[in-house]
Parts: C-alpha cells; structure tokens; sequence
C-alpha cells in the first residue's frame, strides 16, 4: 500500500470504529473509560464533565458568602450541608473526568487560568438572604432540569456520578423554596426582599440553560453522544412551565411583562432574554468573576503548603515501615 | 441549683461549639482541596448540632417563651460564654487544626465526664455528642502528625500555631461559679479534675510530632467570663446580622 | 513535575449482608487518610457500615480490547443456566 492509501485505510478504519461506537451509543450501551472511544469524545466529555465540576466548585462561593450569617440554626446547618454537597458533586465529576486521562490538577490549571469555563450565574453577587431562596429554587432548579437526562447519558463515569449527584440534590431546591415561602408569609418587608431576588435571579437563571438552539454550537453531536436529550430551547421552556405556578403559590411575580400563558400551545409565552448580557458575563465582565476565580485560586494556592506535608508524612511513614520490614 | 445556674452552665459548653461550628463554617468552600474541606463542614455541622440540642434545653429552662435561636442570636458580647480559644480566628490551615486539636482534647474529656451526669438530657447530648467529637479528635490529631512531621514550612507554621494557641489552652479548666454548683449538684463536670489528664495527652502528641512543647508565664483568659478578644464582635456582627438588621422575624 | 496526592477507590458496605459496592474515588495522601476522606465524601447520608479504599494504582484491570476472548467463549454456555434442562410442567419449583 501506498502511503495515501495507507492514510486513506486507516480514515475508514477510524470511520467504521466511529460508526460502531455510535452504533453502540444509540443500542444504549454505556461507554467505559478504557473502550476505544473517538478523540472529539473524549475532548468534548473531558470539556463538559470539567465545566460542570468547575461550575459545582464556583457554585460554592456565592452561597458560602451567606453561611455566616444565616438567619436561623436550622437555616445555617441546611445551608452548610447544601454547600458541602456542591463540593461532594464537584469531587464525583472530577473524578469522572480523571477516568478520561486528566488530573483534577490540570483541570484546575485550565480553571484558575481562566481558560475553562463554568456556570456564569455564579458570577452574580448575593446580596441578601432571599439570594439563598432564589438560588435554591431557581438556580438548583435549573440545574436539576439539565441535570436528570444525564442520569442516562453515554458514558458510564458522568452518568454514574449524575445518578448521585441527582439523589443528592433533591433537597436543595426544596430548601430553596422553602425560603422563599417563608419569605413570602412573613412582613412586607420579607416579602419585598424575597420579590427583590426573583428579579435579579430570574433571566440569570434563564440563560443557564444555554443560548437558544440558532446560537448553541453543540448540540447536534451532544445529541447523538446522549449528552443532551432536549434542545436548551426545550429545556428553558420546561423551567418555566413549571416554576411560574411555583411563583404564583407564594404570591410572587416573575419579572416578565411579556410573559402569558398560550392556551394553544399549552406553554408559557415569554419576553426577550438580554443575551448581550450573558455573552458579557460569560467573556468575564459579570461582577464577581474575577473575586469568584481568585477565591478559588487562593484557597488553592493556601493549601499548597498544607497537601506537601501531608504527602511528605506519608512518605516518611512508608519509608520507616520499609525499614522495619527489612529488620 | 437554680435554673439560672443551669443555663449558664450550659452556654459554657454550648457556646464553645456554636462559635467553633461558626469559625470553621468561614472556610466551607475554601479548604487545601475538596476532601478536606467536606471533612472540615462536617466538623462544623456536628458542632452546630450538638449547640442546637444545648440550647433547645436551654429555651426549655428559661422562664421566658424563647427558642434556640433566641439563644444563639440575641445576646449580647458579654452574654457568651465560650473560651477565647474557640474565637481565634482562621489565621492558616495550620491554626485551624491545632485550634482544633487543643479544644477537641478538652471536649472529649469534658464529654466522657458528662455522659456521667445526673441529669437525663446532659446525659442523652454527651452520648450523641462523643461519637461526633471522638471523630474530630482523631482528624485533628492525625492532620497535625501530617504537619508536624511533613515538611520544613509546614512543621514551622505549625510550631507557630501551636506557640499562639497554647496560651489560651488553660482557660479550658477554669470553673465559674455556676460550673461550680451545677458540679457540684452531680449535673455539671469539674473541669479542673480534666487538667493533668488533658495535658498528658496534649503533650504527648505534640511529641509524637516532633513540635516544642510552649513554656509561657502567663495564660490568657477571660471567655468565660464573657469578657473576649477583638475578634468576638466580628464574629457576632457576622452572625447576628440578620436579627440586628431586621428584627423580630421569623426566617 | 509536582507531586499530588494519589487516587484512591472507594468501596462501602451500605449494611450487613451486602457486599462492598465501588462508589466512586478520592484523592488522599496515604491510606488513613483516603479512609476518613471516604467517610466524609461518600457516607454523609448513611450510605455505609464498612469501607475499603484501595490506591487505584494498584488495581489490574482487564482490557476492553481482549473482550472477545474474555467473554465472549462463556456466551454460548447455556447448560450452566436451570432453564437449560427440561422438566415436566407439573413441577413448579425446582
């Protein structure tokens, strides 16, 4: 064979693995790190698991911001426990993404860098403690709508840490909302606080699922890999459908002059999501990207002096124990 | 025994773990990885915890209609009972954990004594209470073999912890004069009787990890007084936001 | 190149009577740690009575690519299966 020959049999190889493994996606087997899989699946899993964990990790901060000064015990434990689970999903999906071939410190590097991305409604500030309510209820709700199809995506690790992830995260947005109920039975003053984090939080949360279907690069091949199941134009839909009558229970109005109920299509009509916004937000002129980034990066950096001692002692431990077994 | 001598008794103890519970919560989010940042939240829940049960009791004794969180959030600096170690702020991962270690030390001595107690409901918390605590002793005392003995930055950092923090050590062991008859009526534990063991086991550890044993000449104290340093009105203007900026509601 | 901490594999026993399960992994520097790191990340919900942590390093694992001889030969073993044998339909249970 030829050298272009050569090249051209190794492509249709390659074409008949890919097919194959497709083939094996859509019968609905799962893909294990060590099968052959494609080069743009690994990249693309390697790219979206890492988002996600950074965006867990992020996710940290602006509610971390609030554990201080929590209004009950009661309030503080859940709030705490809530953030302490962030960090536990954040370790599942980095150590999915470590099956793939990369260390949770390279995927650091890429984060602290800025050269990966994460959810950019972290970038918001939290200002009072209904932002504990509305993120809970809108943003884990959000989350939890692109979160479930996930349970049964392709590859085996991210589907097996989404299952967790999802059982674990059933009682953050119930303690969200229940925030937020609270908020709305108590004084005006509550009330107008609680309203006050509707409307900031509102359109952030509705740019979470992602640019409408004309503007998202992805998502034919998502598709196809089961990292997607619904366009982010059918999954924005969904969330609103269902938070709006959640609104309406606790007396709340969701801040869309546009928004109306469409009888035919049995769906919430609603108004123009400022995607100028979120695309500035995303390039890192929200208000808090810089702080959310550098807190990440500092507490990393601090620990740094604290992960070489304890791989020192252990090194020391297993060198005497050695020792004693040469004896 | 009066009921006042029992509920000052009590925020004695109970104030130890809300502050504790309230510093270690600052780092959720920003521990030396994930691991030990889940581990430390867990140490701050379980304190938490344990000061919600103290205090529920404490709403039960007091002759006003009041809750736990009238407890934890409506009194004032001097009303707090805790030692001034708890309050030492979070300087690096090396004062956490001897903080920690120093109190949890204490705490157990203090819990394995209370399980003692003649009264049912000190009984039933030092039961739930000492598994929890055992557990923290355990990480505190292995972390600070890892520092101790891990490399030249951490061993110096942690010697300096330990310097900073031996101070406030002694405190532990002083008796106001309501620990003094709540002990004495079998309810309350003798702190003083948990000195010399506390410091056997204290010291002994220190050893193990190769760090210098402080001498001082002058221990610090005052917490439980309710007399504290700088730091506690930080800690307080934090915590107590919400009932001082919006009073009166319900969250 | 700076060292890290190693993986470890994580397996709980969720109660007596089940086997350890693998739940999923951690970083830790020695195995004492990666067991009370274990204790933290995985059973905060009272997932567990027993936990194994094993460094990753040190599993051998089968490799896909030999699946075929593997596997596959124990595929057409049909009589190590009961519903290879027949029986008279009078007998239900057997």
């Amino acid at each position: 064979m030829s050298h272009t020959e050569k090249k051209i049999f190794n492509a249709d190889q390659t074409r008949s693995l890919e097919q194959m493994f497709d083939a094996k996606i859509a019968r609905d087997e799962k893909i294990e790190p060590k099968d052959w899989m494609p080069e743009k699946y690994r990249k693309t899993h390697i790219r979206q698991i890492s988002q996600h964990a950074h965006s867990e990790i992020v996710g940290m901060l602006p509610e971390a911001n609030w554990i201080s000064r929590a209004p009950s015990l009661r309030r503080k434990v859940a709030l705490l426990a809530k953030v302490q689970d962030e960090a536990g999903h954040g370790l599942y999906l980095y150590s999915a993404c470590e099956t793939l071939g990369i260390s949770r410190e390279e995927l650091y590097e890429q984060l602290h860098s800025g050269k990966a991305k994460y959810s950019s409604i972290f970038n918001y500030p939290t200002l009072t403690w209904a932002d504990m309510g509305a993120i809970g209820w809108l943003v884990d709700g959000a989350a939890i709508i692109n979160q479930v199809p996930l349970c049964s995506t392709s590859f085996g690790p991210y589907a097996r840490a989404m299952v967790r992830v999802c059982k674990e995260e059933s009682f953050h947005q119930r303690q969200g909302y229940e925030i937020m109920m609270t908020l709305c039975n108590g004084t005006q003053e509550q009330k107008d606080m609680a309203q006050d984090a509707l409307n900031r939080w509102w359109w952030p949360a509705l740019m979470m699922l992602g640019p409408t279907d004309e503007q998202s690069t992805h998502t034919e091949q998502s598709m196809i890999w089961k990292l997607k199941r619904k366009t982010n134009d059918e999954l924005r839909q969904q969330f609103i459908d269902q938070t709006v009558p959640q609104a309406d229970i606790i007396g709340l109005n969701i801040p869309d002059s546009d928004l109306k109920y469409n009888n035919e299509t049995g769906h919430y009509d609603f108004g123009e999501i400022d995607w100028e916004e979120f695309w500035q937000v995303v390039k890192g002129h929200g208000m808090c990207n810089k702080e959310r980034i550098s807190a990440r990066k500092n507490a990393w950096d601090n620990g740094e002096w604290v992960r070489d001692a304890a791989l020192a002692y252990a090194e020391k431990q297993a060198e005497s124990q050695d020792a004693k077994q040469a004896v | 025994m009066t009921n006042e001598n029992l509920i000052h008794y009590i925020h004695g103890i109970a104030d130890n773990s809300m502050i504790l519970g309230q510093r270690i919560s600052e780092l959720c989010g920003h521990g030396p990885n994930l691991e030990t940042d889940i581990a430390l939240t867990n140490i701050a829940l379980d304190l938490i915890g344990q000061t919600r049960s103290y205090y529920q009791y404490v709403a039960e004794l007091s002759p006003k209609d009041i809750t736990e969180d009238d407890v934890a959030f409506l009194r004032k600096e001097r009303e707090y009972k805790n030692v001034l170690l708890v309050e030492q702020p979070n300087t690096d991962f090396a004062y956490v954990i001897v903080r920690q270690y120093f109190f949890d030390v204490f705490h157990y001595l203090l819990l394995k004594e209370l399980e003692k107690s003649k009264n049912v409901n000190f009984q039933a918390i030092a039961k739930k209470s000492l598994k929890e605590v055992s557990y923290h002793k355990r990480f505190s005392g292995d972390w600070l073999k890892r520092l101790g003995d891990g490399t030249e930055e951490s061993k110096q950092k942690t010697q300096q912890a330990v310097n900073d923090l031996w101070v406030f050590t002694d405190e532990l062991f002083h008796m106001t004069k309501d620990d003094q008859v709540v002990a004495d009526a079998g309810f309350g534990v003798d702190n003083s009787t948990l000195k010399s063991e506390y410091y056997t086991m204290v010291k002994s550890l220190l050893e193990e990890c190769k760090l210098l044993i402080p001498e001082v000449e002058y221990f610090q104290k005052g917490g439980k007084k309710g007399i504290h340093s700088e730091h506690m009105g930080y800690i307080l203007s934090d915590m107590q936001f919400m009932q001082r900026t919006y009073p009166d509601m319900k969250w | 190149m700076k060292k890290n901490w190693p993986l470890w594999e994580v397996f709980v026993r969720s109660k007596n009577g089940l086997e350890h399960r693998h739940f999923g992994s951690l970083h830790a520097p020695d195995a004492d740690m990666a067991l009370k790191n274990a204790r933290d990340v995985y059973t905060r919900r009272n997932e567990g009575v027993s936990i194994w942590v094993v460094e990753s390093k040190n599993i051998k694992a089968s490799n896909p690519d030999d699946n075929g001889e593997m596997f596959e030969p124990a595929t057409d073993k049909a009589y190590r299966h009961p519903t290879f044998y027949d029986l008279p339909d009078d007998i239900e249970h057997m």
